[in-house]
């Protein structure tokens, strides 16, 4: 699997992933500047976390104008795999790739913390490897990732299973306390209609290594590499 | 001497008669209002360290691992593999009482630039904070805005907050505590220093635009404050830690380039003090054009421009011929640069505005030349500790403890900081010490601050010693070897007697105390004049400590693990209460002799600690500090979520000493059943006494018939809210 990581001014989490990536996983990476316009050769392109732009005007809201926004589009339109992390996802967001906002965190707080992620599909490219109804153990790090959609599109993403992870107890039970900032329906991550892009506040490449506290965040990552084999691209 | 300013000239500045004298001495004539506010930012306490200079001459700074002591903007110290770890902490009192969110964030911001220009990327920060008491509005807004600056700068950096400490106490109201601590890495061969060796190499300002923002922020940071101090609120800095994400990235590729010569942060004092201190490192001269600085407004003059402190700039010094590939680094950052002046071999500072002089003074006299201050001294007289009754109710005492500011669970702070970027953070906050990979190896670093206030209000020699062992401890109990130290001197005001004899025995006791432990002191901070409306903060040094753990496998957690394991203290108990957290609890005045630490025998307890830890003997280790031995005995149980059955203690001492007591030098740790017989002979081998307390398990916390409570009531008193 070719990853391309997009990087940002302000972008973080870039060398988070090359290491998942690289050094747990052995999978060739190559970083990718926000002035590219072409995405050529890669199977995945991650929008890794951080702040980019310095989260002036909205998370997100400048980066979705990089030159190298429209390339993703283009590639995720083509049927490219596509996984925003975090600052990734509102980017994914206000490139309208992704359906929501997400808004201040509910305890107007950033949280830095382990949450537990129930896995709630496995069509999409980056939840292959899971069944639904998995835990996940894999940290948060935002203060602007509480899930918002108008009714009719939480209802629609509801029914056409685009909603991929939503916060739970240990156990799996979703519950208001497992909630970390108010996401509608406990939402964590959710996909495109067509399943090869997916946005979660959650960062899985801190959850690669036992080292670091969970491996969990493997499924992620494996999941892309095998969703690429079984297509065969 | 016929004083050429007027007296008020002078005290805006905080310089004396003296010494303007030695300055018109100095420079043949007298100083005009550039050159004079130069000498007032450089000769301040905070940039020129006149009052403790002399004093921390004590401090061991050399070691067969050091490969930067103080001096520079960071110390380094060898941890092997061609890898070197940069730190340095840093106080940001003043601005931070005065504006605490962008007072704390600025502070943050200024000691990463300190670890990006020696060419290591920042790893880790630490924060060590100090307020008056959370029942006063004014006091919640200062602790409020500080722990939101804190995250604020260091999320949007990507550097992970890892650790540091929090203390309330009636004597930091007004005026707190805000000490940040950065650690970095660096290859040997990249290790810079910040050094104009070479005439005629060019002078970049890259970064921030500068404008009017912390003009004097370096003579205030060496004043008093009092009712007025809010108006000095323009003196207070804005921080922009995006651009500063920015710079580091393009100082570390900078790095890299053959023809950099050296890289130093804008911070106290701006661009006078770090054009003055490159250039009279490396015994040359610099020429600067006021003129091709950019600015942020219009009208600002060559004084402005000089001693302004805006945030996110750093001065790259290079060959000419370098010049090309690093424009090319900025505008790949998309980073603005002004190639603002040039090396010389004059040994001067000038200035140019308009092509005219404006300024031009010898380097010698403006970094080194100010005369120093040896102020008078004098010591308080040690009055008995408080006598209190004996106790009836331990178990409401421990949850009182628990439940109280200075001792209940930071983790309402520490998870608005992220404290996991980078990917490294082995053990995070909440414990002894955080623990981080160094990447690439199977290394660990330890990581840690300390300074427990009420010790060194008591006996500032025995509770800066305290502090350097504390810190010395929680680093061995994840398994690692404290390597060095960095350290933050708050004080009061050192022109009364009483502030200077406090700094005097806390210097002595730190000298001491890191001689005898082995530590040399790399880097350092001194933050005097922490006086508002003539009240004196309590003597507060604050001890950054790193320690290195060669295989992260052997490392050792707080919490207890496994139901059946046995729990055991190191160390001797004494019959010490004064200075705890127990009387403070009961309202007895914080008086009489506090804790004292034997540095042989917390020598001997550290290396058994590593002896046990690198034989896998332990399961668990935590240092008995704040609170005492039922405090560390229910913070193991609460880590690991595993109750104690303990059948009831007798020490030779009062139990309310035994329970509660402070001594120092001592450790809880948790073994497996059958390798109690392996603890013992390490124990007997290092001569560190060892006192079986309990067994680990079940779902309640049992000390005799003194104490019966479930673990959930425990973890509720110790959750409770800030």
């Amino acid at each position: 699997m070719r990853t391309g990581i997009v990087v940002f001014p302000g972008t973080w989490s870039d060398r988070d992933c090359a290491h998942a990536l690289l050094d747990v996983l052995q999978e060739p990476v190559r970083y990718v500047d926000h002035r590219e316009q072409h995405l050529d050769g890669l199977d995945l392109v991650i929008l890794p976390g951080g702040f980019s732009y310095g989260d002036h005007l909205r998370c997100g809201a400048i980066a979705r104008f990089a030159p190298v926004m429209e390339a993703v589009t283009d590639f995720a339109n083509r049927g490219g795999l596509v996984l925003g992390i975090c600052n990734g996802f509102q980017i994914l967001q206000e490139a309208r790739l992704l359906p929501g906002a997400l808004l201040r965190n509910a305890s107007c707080e950033f949280r830095c913390e382990w949450v537990n992620l129930r896995v709630e599909q496995s069509e999409s490219a980056f939840t292959h490897d899971c069944r639904p109804g998995q835990v996940l153990r894999i940290p948060i790090s935002h203060g602007e990732g509480n899930f918002f959609a108008d009714p009719d599109t939480l209802d629609a993403i509801e029914r056409n299973g685009q909603v991929v992870f939503r916060y739970c107890a240990p156990d799996g039970r979703v519950t208001a306390d497992a909630n970390p900032n108010g996401s509608l329906r406990n939402i964590a991550g959710i996909a495109n209609a067509r399943g090869n892009v997916v946005g979660m506040m959650p960062h899985p490449e801190r959850a690669c290594e036992a080292l670091l506290g969970s491996v969990d965040g493997l499924a992620v990552f494996r999941s892309a590499i095998h969703a690429l084999t079984r297509v065969g691209v | 001497m016929a004083v050429a300013v007027g007296r008020e000239q002078l005290d805006a500045l905080a310089l004396n008669a003296e010494e303007y004298g030695a300055i018109v001495r100095a420079i043949g004539r007298d100083p005009n209002d550039l050159e004079l506010g130069m000498f007032g930012a450089l000769w301040s306490e905070h940039c020129a360290y006149k009052t403790s200079k002399t004093l921390l001459r004590q401090l061991p700074t050399e070691g067969p691992h050091v490969l930067q002591g103080p001096g520079e903007n960071a110390g380094a110290v060898d941890i092997g593999d061609g890898l070197a770890v940069v730190f340095k902490i840093e106080s940001h009192n003043h601005p931070s009482a005065i504006e605490p969110y962008q007072g704390a964030a600025t502070g943050v911001g200024g000691i990463l630039r300190d670890v990006f220009a020696m060419g290591a990327r920042p790893i880790a920060i630490l924060d060590a904070l100090r307020f008056g008491p959370l029942d006063s509005g004014h006091n919640r807004h200062l602790f409020q805005g500080v722990v939101a600056g804190i995250g604020g700068y260091g999320n949007c950096f990507g550097c992970p907050t890892v650790g540091g400490e929090l203390y309330f106490d009636p004597g930091y109201a007004d005026n707190p505590i805000v000490n940040a601590m950065c650690v970095g890495l660096v290859r040997h061969d990249r290790l810079r220093r910040a050094s104009a060796d070479r005439a005629g190499d060019a002078v970049l300002l890259v970064g921030a635009d500068t404008g009017r923002d912390g003009i004097h922020g370096a003579t205030f940071a060496s004043v008093e404050m009092d009712e007025r101090s809010g108006e000095r609120r323009p003196a207070v800095q804005v921080g922009n830690p995006f651009l500063e994400k920015l710079l580091c990235e393009a100082c570390l590729r900078l790095n890299e380039l053959t023809g950099v010569t050296a890289i130093q942060d804008l911070g106290a004092a701006g661009l006078t003090s770090a054009a003055s201190e490159l250039a009279h490192r490396g015994r040359r001269g610099i020429d600067i054009d006021v003129d091709r600085i950019s600015r942020r407004e219009k009208g600002m003059a060559a004084y402005d421009v000089m001693l302004s402190e805006s945030q996110e700039r750093m001065l790259v010094v290079l060959r000419p011929d370098a010049e090309a590939a690093a424009r090319e680094v900025f505008d790949h950052f998309e980073l603005h640069a002004d190639r603002i002046g040039t090396i010389t071999g004059t040994g001067r500072i000038r200035v140019r505005e308009r092509g005219a002089l404006a300024a031009d003074l010898p380097l010698k006299a403006l970094v080194d030349g100010v005369p120093l201050r040896a102020p008078a001294a004098t010591f308080v007289e040690r009055r008995p500790a408080p006598v209190m009754p004996a106790i009836e109710e331990p178990e409401a005492i421990l949850l009182d403890l628990l439940a109280s500011p200075n001792l209940r669970s930071r983790r309402p702070i520490y998870r608005t900081y992220d404290h996991q970027v980078q990917d490294n953070t082995v053990i995070g906050p909440g414990f002894d010490a955080a623990l981080l990979r160094v990447p690439g190896t199977s290394k660990g670093l330890a990581l840690t601050t300390d300074g427990n206030p009420w010790y060194v209000a008591l006996d500032p020699y025995e509770g800066t010693k305290a502090a350097v062992a504390e810190a010395a401890r929680n680093i061995v109990c994840t398994g690692a070897r404290p390597i060095a130290v960095t350290n933050c001197l708050n004080f009061g005001n050192p022109e009364r007697p009483v502030v200077f004899g406090q700094l005097q025995e806390s210097v002595r006791g730190l000298a001491d105390a890191c001689r005898a432990l082995e530590l040399p002191v790399v880097s350092g901070n001194v933050s005097l004049y922490n006086e508002t409306s003539e009240r004196n903060i309590p003597p507060t040094p604050v001890i950054g400590m790193v320690g290195l753990l060669d295989d992260l496998s052997l490392r050792c957690p707080a919490g207890f693990q496994e139901d059946g394991d046995l729990v055991f203290l190191l160390g001797e108990s004494r019959e010490e209460l004064a200075g705890s957290a127990y009387l403070r609890l009961l309202g007895a005045p914080c008086e009489g002799r506090p804790p004292t630490v034997s540095l042989e025998m917390e020598g001997r307890l550290q290396a058994a600690m590593l002896d046990s830890i690198g034989r896998g003997v332990l399961r668990c280790a935590h240092d008995v500090s704040d609170g005492g031995l039922l405090i560390a005995l229910a913070e193991s149980a609460l880590y690991g979520g595993l109750g104690l059955r303990c059948p009831g203690i007798v020490g030779p001492i009062s139990r309310e000493a035994f329970y509660f007591g402070e001594s120092q030098g001592r450790i809880v740790v948790s073994v497996a059943p059958r390798r109690v017989p392996e603890l013992q002979k390490l124990m007997a081998k290092h001569h560190v006494p060892l006192h079986a307390i309990g067994v680990v398990g079940g779902e309640e916390f049992q000390i005799g018939s003194d104490i019966r409570v479930s673990l959930d009531t425990l973890r509720q008193a110790w959750e409770t809210a800030f």
